[in-house]
């Protein structure tokens, strides 16, 4: 099924995802017409009066969602906030740092 | 060869290390040097003696006064999409290359507490997409009974490291077939338990409505021990059951299936499997299917009879519509599990942009490998406003079109299904590599039991022909929280044969 160039790079930018070049674009663009050939398939499937189904063992036991009280877990120690927060790219004073978004 | 495989499996060695006859210091020093003159296989991607041999010193401790959890001291090591403190969790990717977790996961917590000793972390396809680990930022994982074949994937390293006698067992997690697949390929056992028997917190997600985690060892006995401590609910993963239809998701649950069935089996004596129904499909032996693991599948579908089983031929109509299905919803539900790379609080960040929006999508492209960002490309689409019904429920609908094909074939005419892992044994490494759905096409037996949320497992039942006289895997799948009476199957019918007691002559 042939896909859009338009639409590789709107769902690039819904993704956030780049691609470097025209070139890129297009094997992107070459590469996900080919897997909704595949995809395609789906259509042909009589689902008429099926429910979609998102949990495997739906049909066989009740499912839900447990939910927990809303209630902040303390990083409680300096230490234990140091330690979440070991991996950031960037960080000062317990914040991590990104590019100016509000001027 | 390391210490711990001089000994069958690890009732044998836990039963010698609380004799001290061996201790878990020198299991850990034999295990590390074997990995070490290994290197080559790739298997693992971080290891840390000093993280291992301390682990085992506290294994030591508790055997030196008496005690012990039940897996004190034994070698193990974790596919490295499980979070750990201490060594490094990539996921296969360059997007996580130098994460370390301040926590761990659940699967490696109760394995730890269970006394176990880990090696480091396994190397594995990239966020555990990709049938081959090929897909890994790390290079490729190599299967040690030939270099120049793929392990398996995505849990390559998993399968890799408990073929070559590196450790006892290891974890890996099976979305579309990725512990069953590399057990196969690595003719090693490996075991995907019904879907939420297992926590997946800390277990970095691919799609959350298949992903399951899974031991894999070398005999059903190791996995049963593996698996059980594992296992049970956890009020951390929002998915994980506290019931098993109307059991409690406890450990014990999954040992007492398993109990029940070994006494069962016995009291049969001659025909221990008298009365089990196994239902074959017949979508599963059509084109596509290698001769050589066809024959390899049937041979072990006629020692089952000969233990006193009824084959059944079955249809599993939608069974290569498994394959569109499964590309829809693990896509989708990947590109939301995703999206938390974006650069800000872990991960890769990008060294140049100029604003937030470039900042994210640069780290990401730069962090996410070629087919990663295909999957997210894919699931964005299908998820995307104008195609979500078309594609996106269509897909959930089928879903459960297969489930109820499974719950026929199970209510009507069988009590296991089985039949092959994947259509051929292990392919070379770089085969294949120029067009993307040529290895999604591979998992057409896998795929619908993770859909269906069933348990399944892949154990080994012979080898390919010359000149590719590889292994080849028998998966057996069973109804839900069936676990423990698979592991009891696959059990009795290694004990009627060898086929997981050969071991490859690695370089």
């Amino acid at each position: 099924m042939a896909i859009q160039k338009e639409n590789v790079t709107r769902i690039a930018r819904l993704a956030r995802l780049e691609f470097s070049d025209d070139a890129e674009i297009s094997r992107v663009q070459s590469e996900l017409s080919h897997i909704f050939t595949l995809i395609e398939q789906l259509q042909a499937v009589d689902t008429a009066g099926v429910e979609p189904m998102a949990h495997p063992l739906s049909a066989l036991q009740s499912i839900s969602l447990r939910l927990r009280e809303d209630q902040a877990d303390p990083a409680s120690t300096e230490e234990r906030r140091q330690c979440l927060m070991a991996n950031a790219p960037a960080q000062h004073d317990g914040l991590f740092l990104v590019p100016t978004v509000i001027e | 060869m390391p210490l711990h495989s001089e000994f069958s499996g690890i009732a044998e060695l836990r039963t010698a290390l609380s004799e001290r006859k061996v201790s878990a210091r020198e299991l850990a020093d034999s295990a590390l040097k074997a990995i070490q003159a290994h290197a080559g296989l790739n298997a693992f991607l971080h290891v840390d003696p000093d993280l291992t041999l301390a682990q085992a010193d506290v294994a030591d401790a508790q055997l030196a006064q008496g005690g012990g959890a039940a897996l004190a001291g034994i070698p193990i090591a974790h596919k490295d999409v499980f979070v750990t403190q201490g060594w490094r969790t990539t996921a296969g990717s360059k997007m996580l290359a130098n994460y370390v977790s301040p926590f761990d996961a659940t699967v490696v917590q109760r394995l730890l507490q269970a006394g176990a000793v880990s090696m480091g972390k396994l190397n594995c396809d990239e966020f555990a997409m990709g049938s081959g680990n090929e897909n890994s930022a790390f290079g490729p994982a190599r299967n040690p009974w030939d270099a120049d074949a793929v392990p398996g994937g995505s849990s390559g390293g998993s399968a890799a490291a408990v073929a070559a006698g590196l450790v006892m067992a290891a974890t890996g997690t099976d979305t579309g077939g990725s512990v069953r697949q590399p057990a196969a390929f690595c003719g090693v056992s490996g075991i995907k338990p019904t879907y939420g028997t297992v926590s997946r917190f800390g277990m970095i997600a691919y799609g959350s409505s298949l992903d399951q985690a899974g031991p894999i060892a070398r005999h059903a006995r190791d996995l049963l021990e593996v698996l059980v401590p594992m296992s049970g609910f956890d009020p951390r993963d929002a998915t994980s059951l506290e019931n098993c239809r109307g059991r409690a998701n406890t450990p014990e649950r999954i040992r007492k299936d398993f109990d029940d069935a070994v006494q069962q089996f016995d009291a049969q004596g001659g025909m221990p499997l008298k009365g089990l129904r196994i239902g074959v499909p017949r979508e599963y032996f059509g084109d596509g299917l290698a001769g050589d693991v066809a024959q390899a599948v049937e041979a072990a579908v006629r020692t089952f009879e000969s233990l006193g089983a009824t084959r059944v031929d079955i249809s599993l109509p939608l069974t290569r519509l498994a394959i569109p299905t499964y590309y829809v919803i693990a896509p989708a539900e990947a590109s939301s599990n995703l999206s938390r790379y974006d650069g800000v609080r872990y991960g890769h960040r990008a060294p140049d942009y100029t604003d937030l929006a470039e900042m994210t999508s640069r780290s990401r492209s730069q962090g996410f490998g070629a087919e990663v960002q295909r999957r997210i490309m894919v699931g964005t689409y299908v998820l995307s406003h104008g195609y979500y019904d078309a594609y996106y429920l269509q897909a959930q609908r089928v879903r459960r079109r297969i489930v109820d094909d499974f719950q026929q074939a199970y209510a009507e005419h069988c009590d296991v299904i089985m039949g092959p892992v994947a259509p051929t044994v292990a392919k070379a490494i770089g085969d294949n590599r120029e067009d993307p759905t040529a290895d999604w096409l591979a998992d057409v037996y896998t795929l619908g039991v993770s859909l269906a949320g069933l348990p399944a497992m892949s154990i080994p039942c012979g080898f390919g022909s010359a000149p590719r006289a590889l292994p080849i895997g028998l998966q057996i799948i069973g109804n839900y929280f069936s676990e423990g009476r698979l592991l009891a199957l696959a059990d009795r019918f290694q004990q009627a044969t060898d086929w997981h007691q050969r071991k490859p002559e690695i370089a």
